[in-house]
């Protein structure tokens, strides 16, 4: 997993509520070899949200509530990840979407309401700043808001490794909690 | 003394095996089900050298990627599709996995086939990676949804670190009218608690209508859970459960049966338990419902008209209101009994079970299939398939004009290659109306069983009720 620190781009703005991931990645792609690239597959029937000239090589994504809804589909996390989006700020997200991007090394920030409203009618492309280890993000005027992200989470995007490697130092445990449980 | 707790609070303290210091608990992971669409999480897996930790626990078939007009992996026309069926089938093989292939009657949509073969039980966790496994929690489960990272994850520890979730309760009380079901209850909740109404949340559905909902129309309820944000979604096991259960390949049997049942006696939430957020429902005032949006918030009492963007609450609504219109070119004012459609798809881990398609058949039996109306029913296991000939309701659908098919996803989200043509409307009985989730283009209008066998025969969105007086 690639790890994350901070960094500093254009927010590429989809003002709308309840994106679901079959919009961000259709299922027709599902089946597509994970190793051959997503990037391509990437919001594949509404292209015209991503490719726009005023936002080159978008690193951050910025929409409303409740994006990522919808299918567990890890595939559109893939998607988002290889298009080269690092970060996906939004007021809320689906849970099972959040949780993936988290596994992928793209970052996802619940930010104000009223923030993302102002940040997502502004006329013109906002660059914003997003640093992992203060867990803030930086609007243009230099306002700094602050969002959450679980310690855990935190340092395995910090350190760009996964938990499973940890979970497997934990066997004994699982093990223990086995024979302690035996009839499930 | 414990203080009291909810049906979530039991199975999740009861499978904790440990809390991380940032809040996060490794959660002890009872079955795990799994499909066609695991090709990425065996790889993953392989990639680290590691193999699946219990396989015992792991029941696998496939649903995603199989055609519903035959049964032959071999003539899956489309190479990678075929490799992700055959992917399933070696990698189950090669780790003792217990296996419902496409040549055993036990194959099914993965919801369906966990509690009809008894898999899914009280009390248990059980994940998949697939959004609908709140299906199972039907029976008192608590069951999840995980990404393919989290598949892999289980894969290679039986367990998942997971933050405990809030929880809701909603309650559903009185009599539900005739025409009326459980698919038509889960739209009227969505729809007024909205598509992030539960983020964050497992609800556990109660009151007396729910109590009275047959096994099928709970899995129906708690299916579309995920379509209103929540994680999972529960219903408090009884007899109905209990009944469901008893001599199901995978239950328990004998004396374990006994020992089971008093366990599972003890799981329903206790009467003084707390939930972060409390919401009801009149039974009474449900009516059939159908969405005419691109989210399953966006559904209506059948007897309504297309909304109005212009009256929209917030100019976020009114615009995601007007896309959604473009996008399923309705008018607003016209009444939604008043849509013509293409076509009726009968099937997905919603409403394809025996029930459903029993209410199905009453409807559309003496009837025909409205002119240039293509419907197809697609059972949701193999078992109800036969369960379903046994009763003659494949005649009637076939004589009505509705092609009998084969077991799996199919139309739902169309990942086998059986989708509808762009701009065609389909009157479907799944549980996404998103746009492009039944084909590039493709108008999902959701509806009860009932409601898509009146829209077959009429070939219009119509109101059930009107058919039930015949």
């Amino acid at each position: 997993m690639q790890p994350f620190r901070n960094l500093k781009s254009l927010a590429l703005p989809i003002p709308q509520p309840n994106v679901d991931t079959d919009q961000i990645l259709p299922a027709r792609f599902l089946h597509k070899p994970r190793k051959d690239g997503y990037s391509q597959y990437l919001f594949r029937d509404l292209r015209r949200l991503i490719e726009r000239p005023e936002f080159p090589q978008p690193k951050i994504l910025i929409a409303a509530e409740n994006f990522g809804c919808g299918s567990s589909r890890e595939n559109a996390v893939w998607a988002l990840a290889d298009y080269g989006f690092r970060v996906i700020i939004a007021p809320s997200f689906g849970d099972i979407f959040y949780s993936n991007c988290l596994k992928n090394g793209l970052l996802p920030v619940p930010l104000r309401a009223d923030v993302v409203a102002a940040i997502l009618a502004a006329t013109q492309p906002q660059t914003l700043y997003v640093d992992l280890f203060s867990q803030t993000v930086t609007i243009p005027d230099g306002t700094r808001y602050g969002f959450d992200i679980d310690l855990f989470a935190k340092q395995c995007l910090l350190r760009g490794v996964d938990e499973l490697g940890y979970t497997l130092t934990l066997l004994p445990q699982i093990e223990e909690f086995e024979k302690a449980h035996p009839e499930t | 003394m414990t203080p009291p707790l909810t049906l979530f609070e039991k199975i999740w303290r009861r499978h904790s095996i440990l809390e991380r210091p940032d809040g996060q608990t490794l959660l002890y992971i009872d079955r795990h089900l799994i499909h066609d669409g695991y090709q990425p999480a065996f790889e993953f897996l392989h990639d680290r050298g590691l193999r699946p930790r219990a396989p015992h626990r792991i029941f696998g078939t496939p649903d995603h990627y199989v055609p519903t007009t035959h049964r032959d992996v071999v003539q899956i026309s489309d190479p990678e599709r075929r490799h992700m069926v055959e992917d399933l089938a070696r990698n189950t093989a090669a780790e003792g996995i217990t296996m419902f292939g496409l040549d055993d009657q036990r194959q099914g949509i993965v919801h369906v086939i966990g509690p009809e073969q008894g898999i899914t039980q009280p009390g248990i966790t059980l994940v998949c990676g697939d959004s609908h496994t709140s299906t199972h929690g039907a029976l008192g489960a608590l069951a999840f949804g995980i990404g393919m990272t989290e598949v892999t994850h289980v894969l290679a520890t039986q367990a998942l670190w997971q933050r405990q979730p809030k929880t809701m309760r909603i309650a559903v009380d009185g009599t539900l009218s005739a025409g009326v079901s459980a698919k038509d209850v889960i739209l009227a909740i969505i729809a007024k608690i909205g598509a992030a109404g539960a983020t964050g949340h497992v609800i556990e559905y109660a009151g007396s209508a729910i109590r009275a909902l047959s096994l099928e129309g709970r899995l129906t309820i708690c299916n579309m859970s995920i379509e209103a944000g929540a994680r999972a979604g529960m219903i408090a096991p009884d007899d109905t459960t209990f009944d469901y259960l008893h001599a199901r390949p995978y239950a328990p049997s004998g004396e374990a049966w006994d020992r089971a049942l008093e366990r599972w006696r003890e799981l329903p939430s206790d009467p003084e338990a707390a939930f972060n957020t409390e919401v009801s429902f009149d039974a009474a005032e449900i009516a059939p419902m159908v969405t005419w949006g691109t989210s399953p918030q966006d559904a209506a009492p059948i007897d309504a008209r297309v909304p109005d963007p212009a009256q929209a609450s917030s100019a976020v609504r009114r615009d995601a209101i007007s896309r959604a219109l473009a996008y399923m070119d309705l008018t607003p004012g016209t009444p939604l009994a008043e849509i013509a459609i293409d076509r009726v798809f009968l099937g997905s881990c919603t409403n394809s079970r025996i029930e459903d398609l029993r209410v199905a058949a009453s409807i559309v039996d003496g009837r025909r299939v409205a002119p240039r109306v293509e419907a197809w029913v697609v059972p949701g296991s193999s078992l109800v398939k036969a369960q379903a000939e046994a009763e003659g309701l494949d005649r009637i659908f076939k004589t009505a004009g509705f092609e009998w098919r084969e077991a799996g996803c199919s139309m739902c989200l169309g990942t086998n290659g059986e989708i509808a043509a762009p701009g065609e409307r389909c009157a479907s009985t799944s549980n996404r109306n998103f746009a492009g989730r039944q084909g590039p283009g493709a108008r999902t209008h959701l509806m009860s069983p009932a409601m898509a066998a009146a829209a077959a025969v009429k070939g219009h969105l119509t109101d059930v009720r009107r058919l039930l007086e015949k």
